[in-house]
């Protein structure tokens, strides 16, 4: 095999290019943060934050943080005119309404039917915390996860059942790796892209699932 | 005349008794009434239940608390932080009881408890561990979990300006929990950087009206 992983950068614009202008989106904390710096110039996209912001804006540059303008990584931001600050209650209501086009996670483990574990290894030493990631798996319109596709050991994060404890079941639509791009479908998962060099046999073979062949899927 | 100003802290947080719930706004640093909780650690009382989205940062605030050993329970979303060293011995030691709720679940049973609703199905957390032992109902094809409200003896919470009458603005994202908090403790203790004359905030940009805060302090 002589496949060429994508660069996280290059997953985040994979992301980025599913999201038409005019869309409210979350951004998980970790790598779909990327996903940000990714949207071209002068396309409007509205980034909510679960902290009572939407229209949030690119970090600021140094000297000019301010500690009441913060995302849920609790990083400094700034916000885009139009934006607007709510209380919690109303930002989860944005999430748990339905009222986000999308929203990005990252994931510790996606089943074939959409099943995501992304806040607990469920290990008896681990202190569990799970932050907005309940709600905005269960209420964006489109949640979208993206993460390698295998874990440092070689395994595949994508599975047939969930080992680790579950954020939400049957919550993903479409999966981005640094090895494919795969679609969540009632009949199983469907291949919508595979990195340069890497044959739809050796992702079957990498994923350990068997795993939809689309006419459009490039080699 | 009413005047809910009060001369410092300390005055506010006289009579909180052991075993008070104390709700404290704030995500991460944002919010926090840090001078708030130093009072109610100097003023000693034991055995409390608080409510905050994390689990302290650092050295102070609520992280201060809980090193003192003051705080028998939490109820939060996100508890793991890099910082959380003082949350993080105290729960490996069993030291303290934690109710990790999903972030939205959390907000959501603070307005309820301030909206006087007995209870809500919601279909956040269902189908996960932190569903586990609690009562599930299908509606709208989705299956949903019955979460209670959370009151509170006490909520501390950080705002910007402030009049006698106890209505307040805050400032960008330091306003997350405060709104909610203030509508669900009996009685509300709101700092504030600036105190305003009666009529001097714009009615129609009063975040929190005054029939939520019971005591203010100016800092």
């Amino acid at each position: 095999m002589n496949h060429v992983k994508w660069t996280r950068e290059q997953m985040a614009a994979r992301v980025a290019r599913d999201i038409p202008e005019g869309a409210v989106v979350n951004l998980g904390i970790g790598l779909p943060t990327l996903v940000a710096a990714q949207i071209p110039a002068g396309f409007e996209i509205i980034l909510h934050s679960e902290n009572g912001v939407l229209g949030m804006g690119p970090p600021p540059s140094a000297g000019e943080e301010d500690f009441d303008l913060i995302n849920a990584g609790k990083q400094p931001v700034t916000l885009l005119p139009g934006g607007a600050f709510f209380h919690h209650a109303d930002s989860f209501a944005m999430m748990r309404g339905g009222h986000l086009d999308f929203c990005v996670l990252g994931g510790f483990q996606v089943s074939a039917r959409g099943d995501l574990a992304n806040w607990h290894t469920g290990a008896p030493d681990a202190i569990p915390a799970v932050g907005g990631a309940m709600d905005l798996a269960i209420g964006a319109k489109k949640t979208f996860v993206m993460m390698e596709h295998l874990t440092k050991a070689g395994a595949s994060k994508i599975v047939a059942e969930c080992s680790y404890p579950l954020t939400a079941p049957a919550c993903v639509a479409r999966i981005y790796t640094d090895l494919a791009v795969l679609d969540v479908t009632p009949e199983g998962l469907a291949v919508l892209d595979r990195a340069p060099g890497l044959s739809h046999a050796e992702l079957e073979a990498l994923t350990g699932l068997p795993l939809i062949q689309q006419a459009t899927e490039t080699d | 005349m009413i005047n809910k100003l009060l001369d410092s802290a300390q005055a506010a947080l006289a009579d909180v008794p052991d075993g008070a719930t104390v709700m404290i706004g704030g995500f991460g640093t944002a919010g926090l009434p840090d001078e708030l909780v130093m009072a109610l650690l100097a003023q000693g009382a034991r055995e409390l239940v608080v409510v905050n989205n994390n689990a302290g940062n650092g050295e102070t605030g609520l992280a201060a608390l809980l090193a003192a050993g003051r705080v028998r329970k939490i109820i939060c979303s996100f508890p793991r932080q890099t910082d959380s060293h003082h949350f993080d011995a105290l729960y490996r030691a069993g030291k303290i009881e934690l109710e990790l709720v999903p972030q939205g679940n959390l907000a959501e049973r603070i307005r309820a408890a301030g909206a006087g609703i007995g209870a809500f199905f919601t279909p956040t957390g269902a189908g996960t561990e932190l569903a586990k032992g609690k009562e599930t109902r299908e509606i709208g094809g989705r299956l949903q979990v019955l979460e209670y409200p959370i009151h509170a003896d006490f909520a501390l919470i950080k705002a910007q300006r402030g009049d006698r009458w106890g209505n307040l603005t805050y400032r960008k994202t330091a306003r997350n929990f405060g709104p909610i908090m203030a509508t669900a403790a009996t009685t509300t203790v709101a700092s504030i950087y600036e105190l305003a004359e009666l009529g001097a905030i714009d009615p129609e940009a009063v975040v929190t009206p005054g029939i939520y805060v019971q005591r203010l302090v100016c800092l």
